[in-house]
């Protein structure tokens, strides 16, 4: 349980940690809070040769608030947005999803795009995203470029993010008047993965679930609204099309029922806050 | 840019309990070896080593964090807090640890220390904390001895405890 050997980079600047990634390509990885990295570094289900540490970067510490989208840097400590005042008044669900992520003693060195990075089905960070349509903002020494949450996750751990390329901030829409939010999950022990968490947007454009936990991303789709008649056949749909899978932690049928369950539960939570 | 190399030692600095420490590391040694087999620092327990059982829970900048999660040449210069930093003196246990005592909080005293530092900074950051805030600080950390009840207990015991001392300073001055 202990780390194969590496180099050490620390940082100063953007363009410092960009040129490094460049050089080493695949054999580097990013280091930012170490929450899911250094487990897997100790182990050694992930052995790069460098690690940068991006944490002393002063334009990757930043948050930006322009009024219509919350922009998360790389170097932004879960617990850090999580102390913000104003954050679920600004984004109600990130600000119900953040106590459910790790512990808080994990939550004190974590970042957000370290979650968001690391892409664990059952993350409540990536879930939020895909729930809000936010957006992932990479970087590498020859390009910036921006996808929508749900293009950037592309499977079990597996997202589009490139070898030389960073997740430099994530973005996701601020809170709108007359829209509800509802983030709700089942864990074995609170802190633990997932079983099944469910991330709502309820607004005028309709009913938005994303689903984390139950296939080998989080996964959103629009639902009929909270009052419709055919709402509980949706989420059965939608529950039996995650193509759950039995594992030591749950059942593939636990699963869907947990799907309908809390699904049926965050909407008719989110309705009532919109109210 | 400063970039240490592999399978070279470098020399790690920071602050133990409020004296200068330093040693040298590789840069792959994590923090809980560091304070264990540099430092000597033994109270530090290691547990899961991936940031499951909350044994290695030390404060770093005054934040409860897993020792195990943290390379030592990530903590350069920070201010680190373990159990050694808690009795204010060496035949004087702290309310919370004298709380854990009165209460047997404890059986084995694996995970002790690790709890111990996580209720530390809690009780220093929100001193009216819930038991309901008290217990989500507890699920970061797995105990196989006491069922936790008796630990809740000791926290809020402690919590009471700091509470009164904070209303007579406030009254002498």
């Amino acid at each position: 349980m202990k780390p194969a050997a590496f180099d050490y980079v620390h940082a100063l600047s953007a363009g410092e940690a960009l040129e490094v990634l460049h050089q080493e390509g695949g054999h580097a990885r990013v280091l930012a809070g170490g929450q899911s990295l250094v487990p897997m570094l100790n182990m050694r289900l992930a052995r790069p040769s460098v690690l940068v540490d991006i944490m002393a970067v002063p334009e990757w510490r930043r948050v930006d608030d322009d009024g219509a989208t919350l922009r998360i840097g790389a170097a932004v400590r879960q617990a850090d947005l999580q102390s913000r005042a104003d954050l679920s008044r600004r984004q109600p669900l990130l600000a119900a999803a953040l106590p459910w992520v790790g512990h808080a003693q994990t939550r004190s060195r974590g970042t957000v795009c370290g979650s968001v990075a690391h892409a664990d089905p059952s993350a409540e960070l990536p879930l939020v995203l895909v729930a809000t349509g936010g957006s992932i903002h990479l970087r590498s020494r020859r390009r910036a470029r921006r996808l929508a949450a749900e293009e950037f996750f592309t499977g079990m751990m597996a997202t589009a993010c490139a070898d030389d390329e960073i997740i430099e901030a994530v973005s996701l829409p601020a809170a709108r008047p007359g829209a509800g939010y509802a983030f709700r999950e089942v864990a074995r022990r609170h802190g633990d993965f997932a079983i099944v968490a469910c991330a709502v947007v309820v607004d005028e454009a309709g009913t938005r679930l994303a689903v984390g936990g139950v296939a080998d991303r989080p996964v959103a789709r629009a639902l009929p609204a909270p009052d419709a008649p055919d709402l509980a056949e949706a989420l059965n749909q939608f529950a039996w099309d995650l193509d759950a899978r039995d594992d030591l932690h749950a059942s593939a049928r636990y699963r869907r029922e947990l799907v309908r369950r809390i699904g049926r539960a965050v909407i008719e939570e989110a309705a009532r806050c919109r109210a | 840019m400063p970039r240490l190399s592999a399978n070279g030692t470098h020399t790690v600095s920071f602050t133990l309990n409020g004296a200068a420490v330093s040693g040298v590391a590789e840069p792959r040694m994590l923090l809980s070896d560091f304070l264990r087999h540099i430092v000597g620092a033994t109270g530090t327990h290691v547990g899961c080593e991936h940031g499951v059982c909350g044994a290695c829970t030390v404060q770093i900048d005054g934040r409860a964090a897993r020792a195990c999660l943290s390379l030592a040449v990530q903590v350069e210069g920070a201010d680190i807090r373990t159990v050694e930093g808690l009795a204010p003196a060496p035949d004087r246990l702290s309310v919370l640890q004298e709380s854990f005592r009165t209460h047997h909080a404890l059986q084995c005293g694996f995970c002790t220390a690790g709890i111990l530092m996580s209720l530390d900074a809690l009780l220093r950051d929100r001193p009216d904390a819930a038991e309901s805030e008290i217990r989500e600080t507890l699920a970061g950390h797995l105990c196989r001895c006491t069922g936790y009840a008796p630990i809740v207990k000791a926290a809020l015991a402690a919590q009471q405890t700091l509470k009164n001392e904070t209303g007579r300073e406030r009254a002498d001055a």
